[in-house]
């Protein structure tokens, strides 16, 4: 078998995992794919692979993970089941095995699909070939109210910090807050932060703040390096905050801003400022944090 | 106690509706495919409808904690459309097998006619060809004939009557129903179909074994408490306790349940990948009854002014 492309190792994953029928069944349907009436026999493959092959988690090796990561870098398994595993790699095989407009098809199939379904399309994202047809249907996925299928597109996807413009970037992150999700699955997110995201999440910032409504630390994450004048003093405002996690993120942000105001305030938290220097206090600590608090 | 209501249409209710129906015990809902009111004029409003009832609509509930199933079909006075009923049969199979889907429905007859018939005996060999149960809306009026002429039709078909649910019976058509092998659901839905006093008559006097209780709630006024009134009713005039729970929640399941789309597990003990976000479970099995502040007592009065 073959695991050094994507689509190989998807087999292989399912391979390793599935009763020998089962894996037989998925086998004989993907041979289907090229026949006169292969439409239909898409459509009903798709249906039927969680009845057929159930929705157990996938629950990766290390070493799986880390071939994921190789093959596609910002790849993670994690929160992967079965079902959605076949459906992408049925995906994958129709994309690269048959004549099909792959991106017309994934549109059609995105607008008739249930929950299950639409997260497995666009938990795939970054393995099926591109194209600016793809990419239009994974900004109308990304419009979507429900935020389980929001995360398939933002959480542990490659995707959006590879091909997403500034405007959509930012507007993904900054949707991640309005639906209760958490920044720190998105893959990118240091390295996409921008000052313009900076000045849009201060913003944000200020409207809970006069809403009285909590912020999360993880906000912070993205001003910190661009922060200078008046977001240096939202940082202050937030390193004043009675909620320790809150205060935590405004002080790993400050530790990030360049500005020699921050590290004026920064003199105020020695003990703080001291423990993101030996690495106790970071951004894995506080993602620690919020997962844990559900 | 917990509830199934297996008629609900959810998609014209109100957040309210949830949120009552989940205090009072319901863990899961069925919503047939019917007739928006509107009559619809494109099969592609007709898709974007069972989509949403497959999805969006699926989700709100789990919001509440509430499992949502639904059934998939083109309904009787639609298919009066004949323009449009074509069209919707032609999409109806890439529907029906997504999940939750636990039968074809609601299907059957309104004012009798022609076209009726053909659609309702395409999709009831649709059924037949993936193995799904059925459920069957009887017209209002005619309806004793017209529920007689269903069944006919359903044993022409060579359908077997326990994978077949007849709806919104009343006094004068549950006994062919049940003779004849159907499940005989009721839809307590005031004014037109049952009242949950009468129904309480029947359950007194049928016993519980193919009989279940459903609301119809849907954009007319109707009662999304129907189950759970009627079953408070029912044990209040000493209807043993476990005919309520078959007629209330079991014989809904044992019926439904018969697509493999539809598991106590789904509510009792939900997979990891349905608790990342799709299902928040239940309030009532998450350890009963948590201290319910009463904010929302007030809710629909001048009473509370602070909206938050």
């Amino acid at each position: 078998m073959n695991t050094t492309t994507s689509t190989g190792f998807l087999d292989a994953l399912l391979k390793d995992r599935l009763p020998t029928d089962q894996y037989d069944w998925l086998q004989s349907r993907m041979k289907l794919l090229n026949n006169e009436d292969s439409l239909r026999d898409i459509h009903i493959t798709f249906g039927l692979i969680p009845r057929r092959l159930g929705r157990e988690d996938l629950s990766v090796t290390a070493e799986e993970s880390a071939t994921a990561e190789s093959l596609v870098h910002g790849w993670k398994l994690s929160g992967w089941s079965i079902d959605m595993t076949a459906r992408i790699l049925l995906l994958c095989n129709i994309a690269h095995q048959t004549n099909r407009d792959f991106a017309a098809l994934f549109k059609s199939m995105c607008q008739t699909a249930d929950l299950g379904e639409s997260i497995s399309l666009y938990r795939g994202t970054a393995l099926y070939p591109q194209s600016d047809e793809l990419d239009k249907q994974i900004g109308e996925g990304l419009r979507t109210n429900i935020r389980a299928v929001f995360e398939a597109i933002a959480h542990d996807n490659p995707y959006p910090a590879r091909h997403f413009s500034e405007l959509r970037w930012n507007h993904m992150v900054l949707k991640a807050l309005f639906v209760d999700s958490t920044l720190h699955p998105i893959h990118g997110l240091d390295e996409r932060s921008n000052p313009e995201l900076a000045r849009i999440l201060c913003d944000y910032a200020h409207e809970r703040w006069s809403a009285s409504r909590p912020v999360t630390p993880e906000l912070w994450r993205c001003v910190g390096p661009h922060a200078t004048g008046s977001m240096v003093d939202d940082l202050q405002r937030a390193a004043e905050s009675q909620n320790s996690l809150e205060q935590q993120g405004a002080i790993l942000a400050l530790c990030a801003c360049s500005d020699p105001k921050a590290q004026a305030i920064l003199r105020n938290y020695p003990e703080k400022a001291r423990a993101v220097a030996n690495g106790e206090l970071s951004w894995d600590s506080i993602a620690q944090q919020i997962d844990q608090r559900g | 106690m917990m509830f199934i209501d297996p008629h609900a249409h959810m998609i014209s209710r109100v957040t309210d509706d949830y949120e009552a129906m989940a205090k009072a015990g319901v863990v899961a809902v069925i919503e047939p495919a019917f007739w928006l009111g509107q009559p619809r004029t494109h099969v592609a409003t007709y898709m974007d409808y069972l989509s949403s009832i497959i999805g969006f609509e699926r989700f709100r509930a789990g919001q509440f904690g509430i499992r949502h199933y639904c059934t998939i079909g083109l309904n009787s006075k639609e298919a009066n459309n004949e323009e449009l009923a074509e069209a919707v049969m032609e999409i109806l199979p890439q529907f029906a097998l997504k999940e939750g889907v636990v039968a074809i429905g609601e299907i059957g007859y309104d004012e009798q006619t022609d076209l009726e018939d053909k659609y309702f005996r395409a999709q009831l060999e649709l059924a037949k060809e993936l193995d799904l149960p059925v459920m069957i809306h009887t017209p209002h009026r005619d309806k004793k004939r017209g529920t007689s002429r269903s069944m006919d039709v359903c044993i022409e078909h060579g359908m077997d009557p326990s994978k077949i649910v007849v709806d919104h019976n009343n006094e004068e058509t549950v006994r062919e129903v049940l003779d004849r092998g159907f499940w005989a659901a009721f839809s307590i839905y005031p004014s037109t179909k049952m009242g949950n006093s009468r129904m309480v008559d029947i359950l007194a006097e049928y016993g519980a074994e193919r009989i279940m209780v459903d609301s119809a709630c849907d954009w007319g006024i109707s009662e999304p408490l129907g189950v759970a009134k009627t079953a408070a009713l029912a044990l209040e005039r000493g209807i043993p306790e476990e005919n309520v729970r078959l007629v209330c929640y079991q014989n809904a399941l044992d019926a439904y349940g018969q697509s493999g789309q539809m598991k106590e597990d789904d509510w009792l003990n939900p997979p990891p990948v349905d608790q990342r976000g799709l299902y928040e479970g239940n309030s009532v099995l998450r350890g009963g009854r948590e201290p319910v502040i009463d904010d929302n007592a007030d809710k629909h009065t001048l009473n509370k002014l602070i909206i938050e």
